[in-house]
């Protein structure tokens, strides 16, 4: 019986979202670095139904998925350093827009990386729609949790690196200092936090991170064809 | 406790307002249901829902929820007389979200391409995999039950909710497909576990029987837009 283990790998946005929130709690933790082109019988057994990162291992129980992990360790080690709000609607509004993020502004911003030609213009409007409502629950806010940091900024999080990963891949700017004032103030103040910063991947591998899938991707299709 | 002031925004045959309704009649709370069809796209819901514009959504005085698991958490943490709805560990209630996502996740879009799939060869493919995540569902209510009625335990919980809403869909399809997802061969657990929440007390009077489903069903589908523009 180990103590706390993440398998993952910290090129990977959800992977991390779990660190930031061990690190802000004071748990101590090993990262088992998973290679996703060869998955380890570990994460195949910890993990059958998605095979997917992060996992996180305590008392030898796996418990799969970010959002819920997230929660799981809030519940866990409630004593230190809150992350889900105290209210229940705050509570529900904070689960409903981590749902959003996951859902959407994730999944649009995928695509507009993958797109090409006429259909990546109409991508690019389709991910900066999210980014816009996004933009407005930021309004009047340091950060999303309040005056300090708590789940839904550990979710909106992939936004200060990997969003800047995701553009340069796909050559296209989405969240632009202009259009999204806010967004981009709060990247800035996020980032700085040492939790944070101390988790974050070098940019590059976060951009080698999704040009290798994107890659892939490309490969899969042209096969097809 | 003053419940007055609790709407939902809904219809009964929507598998996901259901969840809702179990979620309030457990907590006792007394509430108002305003039918609404979300293809005729109603002002109140564009109002209350503005992100997604779909039902069901929470009316709690001022405030709105959306999104049916969403909802059904709200309602365990703000009225925290009557049942828990979350099992009380933590692991446990991990367990119960990540088999409820898995429902929504995996299980309702395959009930979704079963309706759209043409020929006897696509609806054999879809109800393959329907079986398998079935399968799926069957080794979690063994694990989450520990050998009692629910895969609460001894009541109905959270994951009970999640799954149940869609047992009177699930009949449906199999009625409309001639065909059996919840099998008393091969989900012998699970086929027991839907006869019980459908003669549980705490949930009983919301569940709807399958052949009224299938009607008012009929006639809810023939609103949608026939174009896949939502």
């Amino acid at each position: 019986m180990g103590g706390v283990k993440v398998l993952g790998l910290n090129s990977s946005f959800p992977c991390v979202r779990v660190l930031w929130a061990l690190k802000l709690k004071g748990v101590n933790y090993e990262i088992v670095e998973e290679n996703l082109l060869n998955k380890s019988p570990l994460l195949l057994q910890m993990n059958p139904i998605h095979k997917k990162v992060p996992v996180l291992i305590h008392k030898d129980k796996p418990i799969v998925e970010s959002l819920l992990i997230l929660e799981y360790i809030d519940e866990v080690w409630k004593t230190t350093y809150p992350l889900m709000p105290e209210d229940p609607y705050d509570c529900s509004m904070a689960r409903f827009w981590a749902k959003f993020v996951d859902e959407k502004v994730v999944v649009t911003a995928f695509e507009a990386m993958k797109s090409e030609g006429e259909g990546k213009e109409v991508a690019i409007v389709a991910a900066k729609e999210t980014l816009e409502l996004l933009e407005k629950q930021i309004e009047g806010k340091k950060f999303f949790g309040g005056d300090e940091i708590g789940y839904l900024d550990l979710v909106v999080g992939w936004i200060c690196l990997w969003l800047p990963a995701i553009e340069q891949v796909g050559g296209m700017k989405l969240l632009d200092s202009s259009t999204f004032p806010l967004l981009y103030q709060w990247t800035q103040c996020f980032v700085h936090i040492p939790a944070i910063h101390e988790c974050l991947p070098p940019r590059e591998k976060a951009v080698d991170y999704f040009q290798t899938g994107l890659n892939y991707l490309r490969s899969l299709d042209a096969s097809k064809k | 406790m003053a419940t007055s002031g609790v709407k939902l925004l809904g219809a009964k045959q929507s598998p996901f307002v259901t969840r809702v309704m179990m979620a309030l009649e457990m907590k006792s709370i007394d509430y108002e249901l305003v039918v609404m069809n979300p293809h005729l796209k109603p002002e109140l819901l564009s109002k209350t829902n503005p992100v997604h514009k779909k039902i069901p959504v929470l009316i709690h005085g001022e405030r709105a929820i959306c999104e049916s698991l969403i909802i059904v958490q709200y309602i365990d943490d703000a009225w925290t007389n009557g049942p828990s709805i979350l099992p009380p560990h933590p692991y446990d209630r991990a367990t119960a979200r990540f088999w409820a996502a898995f429902v929504d996740d995996k299980l309702v879009p395959l009930l979704g391409q079963l309706r759209e799939a043409e020929g006897e060869e696509a609806k054999e493919l879809v109800i393959k995999k329907l079986s398998e995540a079935f399968m799926r569902l069957e080794e979690a209510f063994i694990n989450c039950s520990k050998g009692k009625a629910f895969f609460g335990g001894d009541s109905v919980g959270y994951l009970d909710i999640a799954l149940g809403s869609f047992v009177g869909l699930i009949r449906v399809v199999e009625m409309m497909n001639e065909t059996k997802l919840l099998d008393e061969t091969k989900t012998s657990r699970l086929a027991g576990w839907a006869e019980r929440l459908y003669s549980d007390s705490l949930v009983k009077d919301v569940l709807m029987d399958p052949q009224l489903l299938l009607v008012q069903l009929q006639k809810f589908l023939a609103t949608m837009p026939k174009a896949a523009s939502e």
